[in-house]
């Protein structure tokens, strides 16, 4: 019996038994149903509770030496411990998890001393730690932690909240397309990113659309990047091919077998990076990655190596790390009830997200979303979207009236920025600002005020497609 | 306070704003021009998306009514002389089914007993295995099922000659047709199941898919050569959101015709197998769509 486990509680007359880190970690994890699902979640509401009692005593070194992945099988483990800096965990390396739950959240924990462990932090102690920490907490000490990242205007400054304008289509018909982006523009959406999920994903769809977004841009001298979220081997096509690509995408899980399913490797994404910095249009600053991440993606893809969810998408913000990405993403609510049940476990998710990427160091946004088939509603959206926004969240997605039409789901609108915007003061990035105000569509960029009349640069585009109006 | 500096203390004279790109959406089913009272969606637009929600909920939730179904699907010329096979997964319901996609992807026991008993009656009174099996199944939307499966079927048997005992068919355009199977809650990979039971050389599993806020009603349809249990998507082709909105039946049935005689022919199905249905027609990227935001 004793062997079996490696780590043991004693609680009144029973013993709880668990039988490595791994399994730890995932029982207590709250209660979510990718986990129930993979079958690694814990048996009881008390054997979740002794979980985290038991994961709170466990030293932080010791996800130094006991690795939940085998560093042989696995790049990201490989990169998590080969480019783990001692000198940055110094201050943190004689805490518990426990300890390290006070520790984030006492004064000592500066914003300034938050970016000074950031390298120290590996991803499995940021899950262990968000385990046993209430909203609350996540919210709390995510606020803490600025990060900011810069291209064509700068992301993630205090007080600051952006959106990434999502106007796809079924077909990736232009106008429809080019409508809904009119629409977010006038709305005051598209400071992170203009980014279009392509119906049709090639390399050459990619580019027509890629040209498209910069025609834009350039046209109306948008302080702003474009993205076409195709698989990154397409991207360093279209590059080079010539294609004005801005940001690189690509959807990243925690372990080599989960982006082994989504075909590709650090190697793809260095050379993906590269490309992109090669083409120096950046204007403000050079990050030029955006990334996607969601709970669930490895279990899905089979690859979850025995890990609970949370803990594999913490792992994934390694990979991130690796190469400065401008925003990350991670598309909470979108993979379905099999993984996140109801609003309560999509808002836990999305917290617990941001928190681990933000104390990793990441730009982190968030897609507050959900399909018809979770038990979730607008009203679930409206409390994770103001939860975020007090945690600092630094970007979310904007699309028309909620309904993305292409990918069949619902997230944040043009309108629900606006909302966080004005309860909570929160400014989109400091030079889309200025050119919101300067092309007239805000009024008032301290009230949020948007202007009644159609401003008058947008005049001629309208008149062209609906005539007087 | 700066948060008390962020709500207008001059405002508008009228409580909604109306936009003037609202004519767009006559170029976009997305939900352009809403208007807004103060920074907040009108309330008409916010009426409407509610019920498009309820209406993707009850699509989700509400049950096949399977021996409707059924009795409809025997009405038609092409169906098999063999009535419908009523099955269901090992979900037992329909938060067991979100929950466990495992459970809707293999037959429950009674199920699997009666096309288990079915295939043994049928290989002692016929040589000839079945070429074809149809599963109907309700996945994510029981509306897709019970508004799109005639329409799709009778479509697609204007292609299909289906081969039965009564006729004396010897032509090779011949299918043997498998009697068709409603499944409830099904996921695509219960159609493998089927498959393997039934001793079929293919499936075509007609589902529900997963409701969009304005295609509550999207069937999905996926082929596989030879299904077994354990088949991942790798070995499936899929043809999706067909629906009077979407892919409309007669192109669903041409493309679903072209990938049956492709993987007759192969015997194989999924990624090595393309579909190059529309090969003959070009992308066409002059035709209306344009970005009108720049001259």
């Amino acid at each position: 019996m004793a062997n079996q486990h490696q780590f043991r509680n004693q609680v009144g007359e029973r013993t709880f038994g668990f039988v490595d880190l791994a399994d730890l970690m995932a029982k207590a994890t709250p209660a979510r149903s990718g986990d129930r699902l993979a079958g690694v979640a814990a048996d009881s509401a008390e054997e979740r509770a002794i979980a985290q009692m038991t994961l709170a005593d466990v030293p932080l070194n010791l996800f130094l030496e006991q690795l939940l992945v085998p560093y042989e099988e696995d790049e990201i483990t490989r990169l998590i411990i080969d480019e783990h800096d001692k000198e940055a965990f110094a201050p943190i390396a004689h805490l518990t998890v426990g300890g390290f739950r006070d520790w984030l959240l006492s004064d000592i924990a500066t914003p300034a001393m938050l970016i000074k462990i950031r390298a120290g932090v590996t991803p499995e102690m940021a899950a262990a730690v968000s385990k046993i920490m209430r909203n609350q907490d996540l919210i709390l000490v995510a606020k803490k932690c600025h990060v900011k990242t810069a291209f064509r205007n700068t992301i993630g400054l205090p007080g600051h909240l952006s959106t990434r304008l999502q106007p796809n289509h079924p077909t990736d018909d232009l106008t429809g397309i080019a409508a809904s982006m009119l629409d977010g523009l006038l709305y005051a959406n598209g400071d992170a990113v203009i980014g279009i999920n392509p119906a049709t994903d090639n390399v050459q769809q990619a580019t027509n659309l890629i040209k498209m977004m910069d025609d834009v841009i350039q046209h109306y001298d948008i302080p702003t990047q474009s993205c076409v979220l195709t698989h990154v081997t397409n991207t360093i096509e279209c590059i080079e091919q010539g294609a004005p690509v801005d940001l690189v995408f690509q959807s990243i899980g925690g372990t080599q077998a989960t982006n082994d399913s989504f075909g590709f490797n650090l190697a793809n994404l260095a050379e993906a990076q590269a490309a992109a910095l090669s083409l120096n249009r950046g204007t403000v600053g050079n990050n030029v990655m955006y990334f996607e991440t969601g709970q669930g993606s490895s279990l899905s893809a089979n690859a979850n190596h025995g890990l609970d969810q949370q803990t594999c998408e913490a792992r994934a913000y390694a990979v991130a790390r690796k190469f400065d990405p401008l925003l990350v993403n991670t598309v909470v609510g979108f993979i379905g009830p099999e993984y996140l049940y109801d609003g309560k476990e999509i808002t836990r998710a999305g917290l617990e997200d941001h928190f681990c990427g933000k104390l990793l160091g990441l730009p982190m946004g968030c897609d507050v979303c959900y399909t018809n088939h979770a038990e979730a509603d607008q009203n679930d959206m409206d409390n994770l979207l103001t939860l975020l926004g007090v945690a600092g969240c630094t970007f979310i997605m904007g699309i028309p009236g909620s309904d993305d039409i292409m990918l069949n789901y619902q997230t944040t609108s043009f309108h629900d920025a606006l909302y966080a915007r004005r309860v909570l003061g929160l400014k989109p990035a400091p030079e889309f600002d200025a050119w919101l105000a300067k092309m007239d569509i805000f009024k008032n960029n301290e009230q949020f005020t948007l202007n009644h009349e159609l401003p008058d640069a947008f005049h001629q585009s309208l008149n062209r497609m609906i005539g007087g109006h | 306070m700066s948060q008390d500096k962020s709500f207008p203390t001059h405002p508008h004279a009228e409580p909604v704003t109306k936009n003037a790109w609202r004519k767009l959406n006559a170029f976009t089913d997305a939900r352009v021009g809403l208007g807004r009272s103060g920074i907040s969606v009108p309330t008409k637009h916010l009426l409407a998306f509610q019920l498009a929600h309820a209406q993707a909920i009850d699509a989700v939730h509400t049950q096949l009514d399977s021996a409707q179904l059924a009795d409809a699907l025997m009405e038609q010329d092409w169906a098999p002389d063999c009535a419908p096979l009523l099955l269901h997964s090992r979900a037992t319901d329909r938060a067991t089914y979100l929950q466990r996609p495992d459970y809707g992807r293999l037959l429950d026991q009674t199920s699997a007993q009666k096309l288990d008993k079915h295939s043994q009656q049928h290989s002692q009174t016929s040589y000839q295995s079945y070429d074809l099996a149809i599963a109907v199944v309700d996945g994510l939307s029981s509306r897709a099922i019970e508004q799109n499966t005639l329409p799709f079927l009778n479509a697609l048997f204007s292609h299909i000659q289906p081969h039965k005992l009564s006729r004396k068919d010897t032509q090779k355009d011949n299918w043997n047709i498998a009697p068709i199977c409603i499944v409830e809650q099904g996921r695509v990979a219960i159609g493998d199941d089927i498959c393997q039971r039934l001793n079929a050389k293919c499936v075509l599993v007609l589902i529900g898919e997963r409701p969009g806020l304005s295609s509550p009603d999207s069937l999905g349809l996926y082929l596989t050569w030879g299904g077994k249990v354990g088949y991942t998507d790798a070995y499936r082709n899929c043809i999706s959101n067909v629906r009077p909105a979407g892919l409309v039946y007669q192109e669903a049935a041409r493309k679903a015709f072209y990938l049956l005689n492709e993987a007759r022919t192969l015997k194989l199905s999924g990624v090595t197998l393309k579909d190059r249905s529309d090969d003959e027609r070009v992308i066409d990227t002059s035709k209306e769509s344009e970005n009108f935001l720049i001259s």
